[in-house]
């Protein structure tokens, strides 16, 4: 998955309170999201993709090309990188119009435009807003022509520091559908920084869990959010994402029914038409074993599971429990007093009750 | 209404007050920006020198310029030795006192300017490939412009009304040193009352228009 088109970075910097000191592999295309809480050293290490750290110390290699290697004293700085980063927040020139703060990026990059002005804006829906100056605009707008500005380079690689986080609910759904078509879309990398695991569970590909400045897992991102090694951190919001296709509408019962490898779960109506792919998260707490398949019982989704492993949850009253349902995998956040009752052991064939799927997107 | 003394020392406050401004404005814009943006020790040294002629009586200063630039100075000597003789007394000399004496009113508004737009759209416009320079021009000039605009216009209005640093350093020379507020300070000596009323009401109104469009300036931005 991982070669030498992908990126390879090492990077440490510093300062009072805080150490990042990173080795990084990343996948040359898809979304890889860098995933932590804050203070984790994701935005840190975004900057430091991008060269805007210049206190770091390390090596950095893009598709075989070198970016930084102190070593050999090597730095080649943000403007001679092809990138495009969107910030935080709203970072749009306010004295300039949003066509000539699009503009500004694109006619700096020489050679070809792989992606044309008009696609860009096209692929945001801002064509209406052309002629406005920024604080004409909602928060939600301006963040999406700071991301057509950065796609108007041409960027070989686009960094994105959790554009979401600046906004409200509302203006969060506006633009996950755009961030979902660049995934969709383009062919480049894209680094995403969040601390929002839905976020990630709906645009990643690829996650590097942070934690106090180190990489604590990287992955594929069934594999990784499924894991149960994690730091507390992490596992007190487990579970597990699954891609699905959806199956069967019920029109009687309002219903739709997902299948995935292994098995399918029932939610309430979807809009989307038959095979159309969709992602959802199964939390560990939403998760309950049983020892044969229940009757009578008001939960529907109901799947034979075979134990994989347990492991320690957040709190002691608690274990993790690791599930294989023909080869996807689920996590059971149960009590340790059903461990021993019920005498979950490796291996043995249960079933799992699925209380809540969040349909993502 | 004025005479040929008068006009000529409002022509030659006017020019160097131009010249003065324009000076400032090429100086003072790298060293407020050094100041806006170094984590150096050494900001609060060079801040607190820009600062000085904020505090320190006029004629201090002047005393030091003519010791430094008169003819057994340092810098007196390096002029001599390049052959364009000392500066004391000279309308050049002026200026250079001028320089020193208003750069606080030009560096520091410039370097609020700076402060303000802070180091964040330098990243963007790096993002944007524009190198340090260019994106100097292009984003960080326009966004500072007020800053430009409240330095100009406090380092032109504080030279016009220079005196203490003009007798010290040029004297009161007709048409070369003796610029608006000497020639009134002559007239009150030789009680030239009208005389001194036309140049003084003079000033008193430019100073007041001046600082009246410096306070009645949108607080808006100038792009808007």
């Amino acid at each position: 998955m991982i070669s030498d088109q992908g990126i390879q970075a090492r990077f440490q910097v510093g300062w009072p309170g805080f150490t990042l000191d990173v080795e990084l592999r990343l996948p040359g295309r898809g979304v890889t999201a860098l995933f932590g809480h804050s203070g984790s050293g994701k935005t840190t290490l975004l900057r430091c993709l991008a060269g805007l750290e210049r206190r770091n110390v390390g090596s950095l290699k893009f598709k075989g090309e070198v970016w930084q290697d102190d070593a050999r004293g090597i730095y080649r700085p943000t403007h001679r990188r092809p990138l495009g980063y969107v910030f935080q927040e709203a970072s749009l020139f306010p004295h300039l119009s949003v066509r000539r703060n699009l503009d500004y990026g694109r006619k700096r990059v020489n050679g070809g435009h792989k992606v044309s002005l008009d696609h860009a804006v096209e692929l945001l829906g801002i064509g209406h807003l052309l002629d406005r100056m920024p604080e004409r605009l909602s928060g939600g707008e301006r963040q999406r022509v700071a991301i057509a500005r950065a796609l108007a380079t041409s960027p070989e690689l686009l960094l994105m520091d959790e554009p979401l986080a600046a906004l409200d609910l509302k203006r969060k759904s506006e633009i996950l559908p755009y961030l979902e078509r660049l995934h969709d879309e383009l062919e480049i990398p894209v680094c995403y920084v969040s601390h929002v695991p839905d976020e990630v569970a709906r645009l990643a590909d690829y996650v590097v869990l942070l934690s106090e400045g180190r990489v604590v897992a990287a992955g594929g991102l069934r594999e990784t959010m499924a894991r149960l090694d994690l730091p507390t951190a992490f596992t007190e919001d487990a579970g597990v994402v699954i891609e699905a296709v959806v199956a069967d509408h019920d029109e009687t019962y309002r219903l739709t029914r997902l299948d995935f490898p292994g098995g399918g779960v029932v939610v309430a109506r979807r809009p989307e038409s038959l095979g159309h792919r969709l992602r959802f998260r199964v939390h560990a707490r939403d998760v309950s074993l049983a020892l044969a398949r229940a009757k009578g019982t008001s939960i529907v989704n109901l799947l034979p599971v075979t134990v994989v492993e347990v492991a320690d949850a957040d709190t002691p009253a608690h274990v993790l429990v690791r599930l294989d349902a023909g080869g996807t995998p689920l996590i059971a956040r149960i009590t340790r007093y059903s461990l021993d009752h019920l005498g979950v052991t490796l291996g043995k064939s249960m079933w799992a009750q699925i209380k809540a799927v969040a349909l993502l997107g | 209404m004025l005479s040929d003394a008068n006009v000529a020392a409002v022509w030659l406050t006017l020019k160097l007050a131009t010249i003065t401004t324009v000076i400032l404005l090429i100086v003072g814009t790298p060293l407020a920006w050094w100041l806006a943006r170094t984590p150096s020790k050494w900001k609060g040294v060079v801040g607190a020198v820009v600062a000085l002629p904020l505090v320190l009586p006029p004629t201090v200063l002047g005393f030091y310029l003519l010791i430094t630039l008169g003819p057994h100075g340092p810098i007196g000597q390096l002029t001599q030795f390049l052959g364009w003789g000392v500066l004391p007394f000279t309308f050049a000399g002026l200026v250079v006192a001028s320089v020193f004496y208003s750069m606080p009113f030009v560096v520091q508004p410039l370097q609020q300017a700076f402060e303000a737009v802070g180091a964040r759209p330098l990243e963007v416009a790096a993002t944007l490939r524009a190198s340090p320079w260019d994106a100097f021009f292009t984003v960080v000039l326009p966004l500072a412009k007020p800053g430009f605009i409240t330095a100009a216009i406090l380092g032109f209005a504080h030279t016009v009304g220079e005196f203490g640093v003009v007798l010290m350093i040029g004297g009161n020379i007709p048409e070369r040193t003796r610029v608006v507020s000497v020639q009134i300070y002559d007239h009150v000596e030789a009680l030239e009352y009208a005389e001194a009323h036309v140049l003084a009401g003079g000033m008193l109104l430019f100073s007041f228009l001046v600082l009246l469009a410096l306070y009645s300036r949108k607080r808006t931005s100038a792009w808007k």
